[in-house]
């Protein structure tokens, strides 16, 4: 059946492509959604209050915008609470201290932290304080700065997406065609046997069989190749994708989908490789 | 049992290969059919086997319409019509025992059947003591006699010999005739294409005579005459 080594190799070799790309698709949609979460997590708009705002017309505002329907929490930081939280955060940072005793009082304005249900909605929130009645107690709303940060991640993610879309359907019709006519040759090349067979009365699935299988065989191995390859590049590049994305593990992630992984790499690769013989079979092994 | 009818083949655009044949043959029938190359012979037998569609006409095998046959139930036609051809069609890598052993595994025989029959068919064709030879190793009537033996494996109503004397020497010819002759009086029709005249005229049969691709003669016990 594997009588034409390289011509096999290459199918294969292109069906580990063609997986890859699908499977890296469901890995790459993961992460996608895990950095977002991530970053959504700690994005929200913090209004901050004028140094002399008391503290219950803040308290006031707070209820008010909890009322908000698309407003998911709100915290309130006081002067004190962001004074201790910055001493805390950069207590190891002498040049940061010093400066901060260099001003001598408080330096921090009280804000509330408001969490919306979702990005988009954060433009509602923010819209909320546009209002003449905030004017006199509101110092600024962080959020503009914070817009682009998240639109960015959005359009690269769902850019990055649709590129791999793209390329796996272009990889997937490549390894399609290129499994086809690996069926096809292999079925040149027995011709006279298949003659033979169906001179003596074969029945048809005894003729196709064969080449189905060696379509799916393929397949298979294309899948266990890719599910090492997967493993590795995960083992590889561990470390490196948690520094840049804190709580990130490829690892992890690849060993707690171990069998989700498989199995589309698995599917994909016997469905590919079974589809595009039995394509071959049907067009070049009349009966 | 076999009977053609009006068959018409025309391959496009408009070269035609045969032009409204009818005849029947008989069970337990020896029959030749004789003609230049070219004349329609092997496209008659190919339409037999339903490897070929005529483009008018039917082709009857035991009262059915071979082409009406759907396509999973065509090798059970086959295996009840043995073929010869000129090329012998043998598997070069297996051995004579296993060229005929072929034939009953892709209908899914038991190792027992194989032995059994297998040991019978090389007997009646004479090459007990070839069973493990290669192909390369055989003459070209030893090569003809082990289609034969393949061919009358799964004890065929009728065996078709496409010029199966073609490539051979007097002296293997008349070998091979004499062998389908002894399988047709054991009682399988035998229809053969040929056109060696020396043959035809020894046997003493029927001959149908093709030219152009019409029948031009149908004799009882014919001869060659072109």
């Amino acid at each position: 059946m594997f009588r034409d080594g390289s011509l096999v190799a290459a199918n294969i070799f292109i069906l580990v492509m063609a997986i890859s790309a699908i499977a890296s698709l469901l890995v790459f949609q993961d992460a996608s959604r895990f950095l977002i979460d991530s970053i959504q997590g700690k994005v929200d708009i913090s209004v901050y209050f004028k140094f002399e705002t008391p503290e219950e017309d803040i308290l006031r505002v707070k209820d008010a915008v909890s009322e908000v329907p698309e407003v998911k929490g709100v915290d309130y930081v006081s002067r004190d609470k962001a004074l201790n939280e910055f001493t805390e955060k950069h207590k190891d940072n002498p040049i940061l201290m010093e400066s901060l005793a260099e001003v001598g009082n408080n330096p921090f304005l009280a804000s509330l932290n408001i969490k919306a249900f979702e990005a988009s909605q954060y433009e509602a929130i923010a819209s909320f304080f546009d209002n003449a009645k905030f004017e006199s107690i509101v110092e600024k709303v962080d959020y503009h700065q914070r817009r682009p940060v998240i639109e960015r991640i959005y359009s690269l993610t769902s850019g990055l997406n649709r590129v791999g879309v793209v390329f796996s359907v272009i990889l997937v019709l490549v390894a399609v065609l290129v499994a086809f006519n690996t069926i096809r040759l292999a079925i040149y090349n027995s011709r006279e046997e298949i003659k033979i067979q169906r001179l003596v009365g074969a029945s048809n699935w005894f003729i196709r069989g064969p080449f189905i299988v060696q379509g799916v065989i393929s397949g298979f191995f294309a899948a266990l190749i890719c599910l090492a390859l997967f493993a590795g590049l995960c083992w590889a590049f561990n470390s490196r994708a948690e520094s840049l994305f804190p709580g990130l593990g490829l690892l992890g992630f690849f060993l707690g989908n171990f069998w989700i992984i498989f199995l589309v790499q698995l599917a994909t690769g016997i469905g590919l490789g079974a589809t595009s013989s039995f394509i071959a079979v049907r067009r070049y092994l009349k009966v | 049992m076999v009977k053609f009818q009006n068959i018409s083949k025309i391959y496009p655009p408009n070269t035609v290969a045969l032009d409204d044949i009818s005849f029947d043959i008989e069970e337990k029938e020896f029959i030749s059919l004789v003609g230049k190359s070219g004349a329609g012979k092997t496209t008659l037998l190919r339409m037999l086997l339903a490897e070929e569609k005529p483009t008018t006409g039917q082709v009857f095998f035991d009262g059915k319409d071979v082409n009406k046959i759907k396509s999973d139930k065509l090798p059970e036609l086959r295996r009840k019509i043995g073929s010869v051809f000129q090329d012998y069609k043998l598997l070069p890598s297996k051995t004579v025992y296993e060229n005929i052993a072929y034939a009953m595994e892709v209908v899914g025989a038991s190792d027992g059947e194989i032995t059994r029959d297998v040991t019978e068919v090389l007997n009646i064709v004479g090459l007990t003591n070839k069973y493990c030879n290669f192909p390369a190793q055989l003459s070209g009537g030893e090569k003809q006699r082990v289609a034969i033996a393949r061919a009358l494996i799964h004890r065929p109503e009728v065996i078709l010999a496409d010029e199966p004397t073609g490539n051979l020497d007097p002296y293997h010819t008349l070998d091979i005739i004499r062998l389908l002759l002894k399988i047709n009086e054991f009682g399988t029709t035998v229809i053969l294409a040929t056109h060696n005249k020396d043959v035809i005229n020894s046997l003493g049969k029927r001959v149908i005579t093709l030219q152009d691709g019409k029948i031009i003669r149908d004799e009882e016990r014919g001869r060659f005459t072109l």
